[in-house]
């Protein structure tokens, strides 16, 4: 065993490293999630509820919505939300005003939604590069039916136990949620929100204008961002059904439960 | 866990070596070219300091959008303001005839301006969307005289970074960048609507900045002051500032 000391990873290619890799001296496969994976997860974690919570305190400045290029007080809403204001301009039919919070709300929305982007580059970049989406996300040519989406949903609602495979890997259902909210929500989300900035809709005028104008912008940017809490909620939901003890620990660690070694990359 | 090898430890000592320098002349550079906003310090200026530099940096010269007529908020709509103090009101009592607006600091030529001089400048018209951080907006057509013709007028001292304006309201003022200040539709809004612009929407004399939100177009302006530092007028720095907690720079 003197050959795995380190001194002699000097003649060339380091057997040390080497023979870390060999499968009898650990019984550990890859992770259930790569480490990248797991880092970039809680990150749009932590962005997203500062986002959410930021968000709420900017909406209640406001809790109207209109569809066009303006809209205000004077102007009739397309619909509002029954709150109290935090602005006195505001009709809303409360007799109070509720304290203005959006200094630091709208400087933490921005970092957050920076922190958002910058992860969700990282993360798509990585994604397409060592193909996870098409792996683990893309469905397999044999679900791209009708009735696997069927099944797979008379087994929710039968409130079935997942089988085997079905935990270590995503069914049709989450596999399309997952890719929806990847490539759909998050860019649209983002999108809606730039097209409220007025310095970057001088630089791109075509990005609010081709939504309908600012205050549709601003509407899209609301029911959006509910979708995303839809998601949200239901995807805890589903934690906590399918084991939240051994969700969140692949989720942190990576390691996979000791029934279910093998990673989800596996599978294919 | 695999050891890490001594090439794999020399090549991450190098790569984290370059990454932390690279950052550190990132951001002299970005200092030196003025890509860090003024509230760059604190837990929120990373944020602030990527999205001002990025507008700097690719949208320095873009135009603000401008609407057709027909696109005219027929109900504009004015936000609350303080109320108005006893020198407003002795100035609105002659219909504002003795306003004046004084422009001072790095400038070859401090000097101070009446309406009817200010109108003697080219007139610039301009039909834009005044949009409220709340999330309300209107569209309104604004008349004035371009900024940058009365700061040019003045002589803008080479070290000029930054233009601080004044309301009459002494709790109120506000400050914006050089790329703003000499933008073309940064305008000394004197009519609205083919009308007098009403006090209530800031005559006699607004500031509009259309490239940013409304609170950087600062009603009832008497004063602007160039410099090279905000030290002492920033918002952020300043908690007897209007603005105090909000953003400097407001292009979002």
């Amino acid at each position: 065993m003197r050959s795995l000391k380190p001194e002699f990873c000097r003649a060339g290619p380091c057997y040390a490293s080497r023979v870390s890799h060999a499968p009898s001296l650990r019984n550990q496969g890859p992770p259930r999630h790569t480490l990248l994976v797991r880092v970039t997860h809680w990150i749009t974690v932590v962005s997203f509820v500062a986002l959410l919570i930021t968000g709420v305190e900017i909406l209640i400045s406001h809790p109207r919505f209109y569809w066009g290029e303006v809209g205000n007080s004077g102007t009739p809403p397309l619909f509002r939300i029954p709150i109290p204001s935090s602005r006195a301009t505001v009709p809303t039919g409360y007799g109070y005003v509720l304290p203005d919070q959006n200094g630091w709300s709208r400087y933490l929305h921005f970092e957050a939604a920076w922190a958002l982007v910058l992860t969700g580059i990282v993360y798509v970049i990585s994604g397409l590069w060592s193909r996870h989406f098409r792996k683990n996300l893309f469905p397999d040519p044999a679900d791209r039916t009708w009735s696997a989406f069927r099944s797979v949903i008379a087994k929710h609602l039968r409130l079935a136990p997942p089988d085997e495979t079905a935990s270590r890997a995503y069914n049709v259902l989450q596999r399309v949620t997952y890719l929806l909210v990847i490539f759909v929500l998050f860019p649209l989300v983002i999108w809606t929100g730039l097209a409220m900035s007025p310095g970057f809709n001088a630089a791109v005028p075509w990005a609010v204008n081709c939504l309908g104008g600012r205050q549709s912008a601003r509407t899209l940017h609301f029911f959006v961002s509910i979708s995303l809490v839809l998601f949200l909620v239901i995807h805890v939901a589903m934690i906590f059904l399918s084991g939240f003890t051994t969700r969140m620990r692949e989720m942190i660690t990576g390691l996979a439960a000791a029934s279910q070694e093998r990673t989800i990359e596996d599978r294919t | 866990m695999s050891k890490i090898s001594r090439r794999q430890f020399v090549t991450a000592g190098l790569a984290a070596t370059a990454g932390v320098s690279s950052l550190a002349v990132a951001a002299s550079v970005a200092k030196r070219y003025g890509f860090v906003p003024p509230d760059s310090g604190g837990i929120y200026g990373p944020g602030e300091t990527l999205t001002y530099a990025t507008q700097r940096l690719f949208a320095r010269h873009s135009l603000a959008r401008e609407f057709p007529r027909s696109m005219i908020s027929k109900v504009p709509f004015a936000n609350a303001i303080s109320p108005l103090n006893d020198a407003f009101k002795r100035l609105q009592a002659g219909a504002f005839a003795d306003w004046r607006l004084s422009i001072d600091g790095m400038v070859a030529r401090p000097a101070s301006y009446s309406l009817a001089d200010l109108r003697s400048f080219p007139v610039r018209s301009q039909i834009t969307e005044v949009v409220c951080e709340e999330g309300w907006s209107y569209v309104a057509e604004w008349t004035g005289t371009p900024l940058f013709d009365v700061l040019k007028a003045s002589g803008l001292l080479p070290q000029a970074r930054y233009l601080v304006y004044f309301s009459i309201d002494p709790d109120w003022w506000e400050s914006i960048d050089m790329a703003d200040a000499q933008h073309p539709q940064t305008l000394l809004a004197w009519a609205m609507n083919d009308g007098d612009l009403p006090v209530a929407f800031g005559g006699p004399l607004r500031l509009r900045v259309p490239r940013q939100l409304g609170y950087k177009s600062v009603k009832f302006v008497n004063r602007l002051m160039v410099t090279d530092s905000l030290k002492g007028f920033l918002s952020a720095l300043d908690p007897k500032s209007p603005n105090f907690g909000y953003a400097w720079y407001a292009g979002i």
